[in-house]
């Protein structure tokens, strides 16, 4: 069995909760956290003869994503109920858009194995979250928090343009970009102001037509989307190996179990009997108002990453690492009024911070390190203040206590030692105690000098300046 | 264009009602009336005039990003079937 048999079709539906401080519909707050059923009102309730009353913030937010992602703005715009029961949904409805959505046609542009591709968005609406379901006894009840219905939502529809899982989460990485330079998101997966479902299907190579599709539901990170891709992917590929034929159905994906499995009861045909919603009028988007939501659109990454890249010279992928978070591009930027070195700036957050990071599974915000601090030190590298090695202890002091580098330099006794005079004793010292090893670099071993400067630095505490030890030490073995 | 008993079963399935054949047969019956006298409206000329989803020449109703005072959580609840925890408690739907 093999997949390079077929080509992959992967289409990306997004979901991202935009941050408004109330609800699209009420003005009730949205705020994640709070105890079950204290953001609710007669509205989000879905008691009968109230009158929702639209969110503008919630429509220019939509407005500006939609714009970031190269979409054409609708003149007009409306909203529709789609139609369904689900414990989640007070009204039995879900206020959505239909045929009229906020944007069309647009696009973003992803970087895979080096190479650029541009993906198609198909549309771009406004609607409303559900609610939270808890299972309980045994599965037999569910509880039902309210709080999160009424939380604008846009939905994102991609065109079936992406054909591997990598491209797929490269799609995400970059959509969570752009959504979070617009600040119009938290876009945090983990806490669902991110969702992705993915439609998945194979077909054999040149084939014109689709082939069936699977509907994949419940991958909650990056990875999982990438992962629960990939076993969908070798599934459906066995299936039509063995001369099966691909069910169309919702499967979801099982996180610890590794594995995609059919949800019965959804494979009902959907049938949501979209009509338009009779409490909310059309909204006319003028082209004045166009342009207005349209200059607070901020520089999105693909620019920030081309400005990195001629501005400063850093390579490609540093400027790509560097740009695909917000606050990691802010913080970049923010140590470079503290220091020129911007390739300096770009190891330590690419090396030392992402690595701290990543293995701590710790955000940026987890962090007490500035931009400043960062700068600060690495001007403190340059003066000679530090050696690059020490600088290694003051980052890390950095991370944690937030201290300024000057101050941590101070108070644990790091300044680099310049001092000829006291490095020649140590150095004199060590040469006296490593008899061998001056013999073996005076019979031609040049790689014994290195284990000699280990020494002197390992005396000196780190301290010693590395570009004075290497000299004194030659001198002193020629008998200089 | 006239509905028929399976138009019935299936919006009844959609809206979670169980039907008796009589009831079926009533509601195929008064459905086809109602849209019967809804096709009067196809006598009627509508070349040149834009379709519309609202009776009101209203547009851009819109209100300000502001949080408001939520209901208290004993009114919140006052309509659950059951409750637990704060939370409305019902039936599982098995996926």
């Amino acid at each position: 069995m093999s997949t390079s048999k077929y080509e992959t079709v992967i289409g990306l539906e997004v979901h991202v909760e935009l941050h408004t401080n109330s609800k699209i519909f009420c003005g009730c707050s949205t705020s994640f956290g709070a105890p079950p059923n204290t953001h609710t009102c007669p509205i989000c309730l879905g008691h009968p003869g109230v009158l929702p009353v639209l969110n503008r913030q919630a429509v220019e937010y939509a407005m500006k994503a939609a714009m970031a992602l190269n979409c054409t703005i609708g003149d007009v715009s409306k909203f529709d109920r789609k139609n369904y029961f689900y414990p989640d949904s007070p009204k039995a409805y879900q206020i959505s858009q239909y045929d009229q959505p906020i944007g069309l046609n647009g696009w973003i542009d992803i970087e895979v194995d080096g190479k650029t591709k541009r993906i198609g968005i198909t549309r771009l609406h406004l609607e409303e979250d559900a609610g939270k379901l808890t299972h309980v006894d045994g599965g037999y009840a569910s509880l039902v928090d309210f709080n999160r219905v009424g939380t604008p939502l846009i939905e994102i529809v991609s065109e079936p343009e992406i054909s591997s899982p990598e491209e797929a989460k490269a799609y995400l990485e970059k959509m969570r970009a752009i959504m979070q330079y617009c600040e119009v998101s938290d876009v945090k997966m983990e806490e669902g102001s991110l969702r992705c479902d993915a439609n998945i299907s194979l077909r054999p190579w040149g084939q014109k037509e689709f082939g069936t599709k699977a509907e994949l539901k419940n991958m909650n990170s990056f990875r999982g989307v990438q992962r629960g891709l990939e076993y969908e992917q070798y599934r459906q590929a066995e299936v039509l190996d063995e001369g099966g034929v691909i069910v169309q159905e919702t499967r979801r994906w099982d996180e610890a179990q590794g594995k995609t499995f059919s949800m019965r009861g959804k494979e009902e045909a959907h049938d949501y009997r979209y009509f338009p919603d009779p409490d909310l009028v059309t909204v006319h988007i003028s082209e004045e108002w166009k342009e207005a939501v349209r200059a607070t659109i901020p520089e999105l990454p693909d620019a920030r990453k081309a400005r990195y890249t001629s501005e400063y010279g850093l390579p490609e992928y540093d400027a790509g690492v560097i740009t695909s978070s917000k606050v990691l591009a802010d913080f970049f930027e923010d140590s470079l009024n503290y220091t020129k070195d911007a390739k300096a700036v770009a190891n330590w957050i690419m090396g030392d911070l992402l690595g701290y990071l990543n293995s701590n599974n710790l955000e940026l915000s987890d962090v007490k390190i500035t931009g400043q601090g960062l700068g600060e030190m690495i001007g403190l590298i340059e003066k000679g203040t530090i050696s690059s090695k020490i600088a290694k202890t003051v980052f890390k002091e950095m991370l944690e206590s937030g201290k300024n580098p000057q101050q941590i330099v101070e108070e644990k006794g790091l300044v680099q030692i310049s001092d000829e005079g006291a490095i020649k004793s140590i150095v004199e010292q060590v040469v006296a105690n490593n008899p061998q090893s001056v013999e073996d670099y005076k019979a031609g071993k040049q790689k014994a000098i290195g284990f000699l400067v280990g020494q002197v630095m390992k005396e000196s505490k780190g301290k010693a300046n590395p570009a004075l030890v290497n000299k004194l030490l030659v001198e002193v073995l020629n008998g200089e | 264009m006239s509905i028929t008993a399976k138009d019935v079963q299936h919006v009844a399935k959609l809206a979670r009602l169980n039907l008796t054949p009589e009831e079926e047969e009533m509601f195929t019956g008064q459905l086809n009336a109602i849209l019967q006298y809804a096709e009067k409206l196809n006598e009627l000329d509508t070349e040149g005039v834009e379709p519309t989803t609202h009776v009101l020449h209203l547009n851009n109703v819109m209100r300000d990003d502001e949080v408001r005072e939520s209901l208290p959580i004993e009114k919140v609840l006052l309509n659950a079937p059951d409750e637990e925890d704060d939370q409305f408690k019902v039936p599982a739907v098995l996926e």
